[in-house]
């Protein structure tokens, strides 16, 4: 938290005082800020703690060893009301991470396309994208999700016409209910077979390409990345005797029982934050791309290369050094949007810390593990595209 | 977004900080404000709800009229902060509204580590279960596997958990923290069941597209002891909120009502001369900072208990809500004053 004091690049010598040296200033102007922040910060402290205590407000993070008391209906961790407050607010927190993880994928994915279907020389698709771009990026993050929620409660059926889908799924404003894996004893091996076939993958494709590099020679990538890691996990099942096993959901009394479900909270949410965000990113897209200069691609054409295959090798490893700073703040975005939740009622980090908050008044506490936790959030995903970022910049020549 | 977590962090640092400036009492503040700040719910129909042109009305607001007209002899000095049932005790811990008339059950953590104070207790309630009719369901028994909407920030949801797993039923919550979410999504069909205090159940149904298609089950499974609350650290402040409610106890135990109290005062009945504060020298009101006439202001404003009642939640409202535990101690409910003396 120090101020960066543009120094003027001063090669000639301070003239009289050293006060007047811009270098030494600099060091007084930091160190003041930083004392005040201290004291700030430390005002700020005492006068919090002194209040509570006035207030006869217990405080401490010895909380959260306390039984919760309620339940949450969404959690992918098992969660009863006789589990703690801590583990409470970790059930939160997976539920942010899961709905900002499968959101930033989607929403990378629509907008991607979205921002390339707005330079496509197709008329329809090009206005067609341009439509959703300007819809979506005009409305405010909740009411798309109030959108999403409600249109997905009024036009998903009561449990008692579930709408059937394949594979003994179920769709009814419940959620989506599909059959749950149970595993019984011998299908560690099946993961374990997963793992290799994903490293045997990650070997073979650097040998190939580095085969290519040699000899120009191609070897089948897709089909040999696609039995090693479907292919094997598969075989394994098989000769293990098929070790896992489906519960189904059925009709129960006021709902479908077994099973797993994906309830409308998420889904609206989900759907929500992705088509919100995408609108974004396909911008993004849309500026990194047309970031790239028309030589480059008339090149290519020149040299001989195919129009799919310039725009795969030429144009977008060189927008994407374009396009990832902005998008980084996309996916910080839709990280901190993913908050909105408790309008609809998912259990999401900020929901259940208020839940606590309420019930137990440790309203510093938890307002300070909200900070934290999407502070965390917050800088890991920047650290992480930053590498990314370094890593596509490298490409450059 | 960012701005539930920065309301919250205002609210922490308001803490933190404006807490510092209050002065001794609160009596003392509202006083020099010239009104009193009342934190109510965002609108239950008969508790507390606006009308069009934002007037306040029902139960517990006539709490804050009542506490109002104690001390400026006026009702309408009040000015109402709507919470939900999350935001309700960082108000009152903060400072926000000097008292908390919403709905609020008195429980142990509430007075202790929370940081309040609770002693009048103006309704006695429980809580419920609404079911749609078309279910068939007529004991909250039978409620295994359903989903249940509730508020989060309540007692409800913490009564829920436990009653669920007592009888070993299983449930599926779906929790919300603003009252017209709870109510969309039953209306819309996402649960099967509404929970929360009996009273408040009454209120909702009204509020359904199709009241008539849902009935609330007979189960009461918690005590839920409904009363104004204030923060700890104030006992004049504590006293003067406790005794508006047992004024309004004692006029109906007297027979006092808003139309007949000017009469009253005339009463030669020594008991009812005291309350109403024409006993000669009396200090009934100057000892708890107030007028001696306080109780008449009281009863001028709001009538006593029972119209209170009557007009917002009972016979004379569309909720038509008995007497029940809440009739007084002689006509067979636990409603008591203590005595005036
Ligand atoms: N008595 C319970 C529940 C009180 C409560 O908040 N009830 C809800 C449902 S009846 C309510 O009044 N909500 C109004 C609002 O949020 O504005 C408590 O104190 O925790």
């Amino acid at each position: 938290m120090t101020i960066d004091a543009t120094i003027p690049p001063g090669k000639d010598k301070p003239t009289g005082s050293i006060l007047n040296d811009p270098k030494v200033r600099g060091w007084i102007y930091q160190g003041i800020t930083l004392l005040l922040l201290v004291l700030f910060v430390y005002w700020v402290t005492t006068n919090t703690i002194e209040n509570l205590k006035r207030a006869n407000i217990a405080s401490g993070y010895g909380f959260l060893n306390g039984r919760a008391g309620f339940d949450v209906g969404q959690s992918l961790i098992a969660f009863t009301s006789d589990s703690t407050y801590g583990r409470a607010l970790v059930v939160g927190f997976l539920n942010t991470i899961l709905v900002a993880v499968t959101g930033i994928i989607t929403a990378t994915i629509i907008g991607f396309l979205v921002g390339i279907g707005r330079l496509s020389k197709n008329w329809l698709i090009a206005k067609l994208s341009m439509v959703y771009v300007e819809v979506f990026r005009n409305i405010p993050p909740l009411l798309v999700i109030f959108f999403w929620y409600s249109g997905v409660l009024a036009v998903l059926p009561q449990p008692r016409d579930s709408l059937a889908l394949p594979l003994d799924m179920y769709i009814n404003n419940r959620g989506l209910a599909f059959p749950r894996p149970v595993f019984d004893a011998g299908s560690q091996f099946i993961f374990y077979a997963l793992v290799i076939g994903i490293i045997a993958s990650i070997f073979f494709a650097r040998y190939a390409s580095k085969k290519q590099m040699e000899t120009g020679k191609r070897l089948p990538v897709l089909w040999t990345v696609l039995g090693l890691v479907i292919g094997l996990p598969v075989l394994t099942y098989l000769l293990a005797g098929m070790p896992i096993s489906f519960d189904v959901p059925i009709a129960g009394k006021f709902n479908l029982t077994g099973g797993s479900v994906v309830g409308p909270e998420f889904l609206s949410l989900f759907l929500a934050l992705s088509f919100y965000t995408a609108a974004f990113i396909a911008e993004i897209v849309r500026a990194g791309i047309r970031g790239v200069s028309h030589g480059q691609t008339e090149a290519a054409h020149a040299l001989g290369v195919r129009p799919g295959l310039t725009t795969r090798l030429v144009v977008v490893p060189q927008a994407m050094r374009i396009i990832i700073p902005p998008l980084t703040s996309q996916y910080l975005n839709l990280t901190k949007n993913s908050s909105l939740a408790i309008a609809i009622g998912y259990a999401d980090l900020v929901a259940v810390g208020g839940t606590i908050l309420n019930q137990t008044g440790q309203a510093v506490e938890i307002v300070s593990i909200w900070i934290i936790v999407y502070l965390t959030l917050s800088l890991s995903t920047s650290l992480f595209m930053n590498w990314f970022n370094a890593k596509m910049a490298l490409v450059e020549r | 977004m960012a701005k539930r977590i920065l309301t919250a962090l205002i609210g922490a640092a308001v803490m933190g900080i404006g807490a510092q400036a209050a002065s001794a009492t609160t009596l003392g503040d509202v006083k020099a404000k010239g009104f009193l700040q009342c934190g109510v719910n965002t609108g239950l129909t008969g508790f507390a709800s606006p009308d069009a042109s934002g007037n306040w009305s029902g139960f517990d607001v006539d709490y804050c009229k009542a506490i109002a007209a104690a001390i400026f002899g006026d009702a309408t000095k009040v000015k109402y902060t709507p919470t939900s049932a999350k935001d309700r005790f960082p108000a009152l811990q903060s400072g926000e509204v000097d008292v908390l008339a919403r709905n609020t059950t008195w429980t142990i953590n509430r007075d202790t580590a929370l940081g309040f104070n609770f002693r009048a207790v103006n309704y006695y309630d429980g809580q419920g279960f609404m079911v749609r009719k078309s279910l068939n369901v007529k004991s909250a028994l039978e409620l295994s596997g359903a989903a249940v909407c509730v508020q989060t920030g309540t007692t409800t949801e913490l009564n829920l958990a436990d009653y669920f797993k007592a009888n070993n039923l299983q449930y599926n919550p779906v929790v919300f923290e603003k009252l017209e979410e709870v109510n969309a999504a039953y209306d819309a069909g996402r649960c099967d069941v509404y929970t929360t205090d009996q009273s408040g159940l009454y209120s909702l149904r009204l509020t359904l597209a199709a009241p008539d298609d849902h009935i609330i089950l007979p189960e009461i499974i918690s005590k839920e002891p409904l009363g104004p609350a204030v923060r700890q650290g104030d006992d004049q402040w504590f006293d003067i909120v406790s005794w508006v409610h047992y004024a309004l106890v004692g006029a109906e135990d007297f027979g006092i009502t808003s139309a007949n109290v000017e009469e009253m005062k005339k009463s030669t009945n020594p008991d009812i001369q005291r309350f109403l504060g024409v006993e000669a020298d009396t200090k009934i009101g100057t000892d708890l900072g107030l007028d001696n006439d306080w109780a008449v202001k009281v009863i001028k404003a709001v009538g006593n208990y029972g119209e209170v009642f009557d007009r917002n939640i009972g016979t004379g409202s569309p909720l038509k809500i008995e007497r029940g535990l809440n009739a007084l101690w002689s006509k067979g409910g636990i409603q008591y004053a203590p005595p005036v003396r």
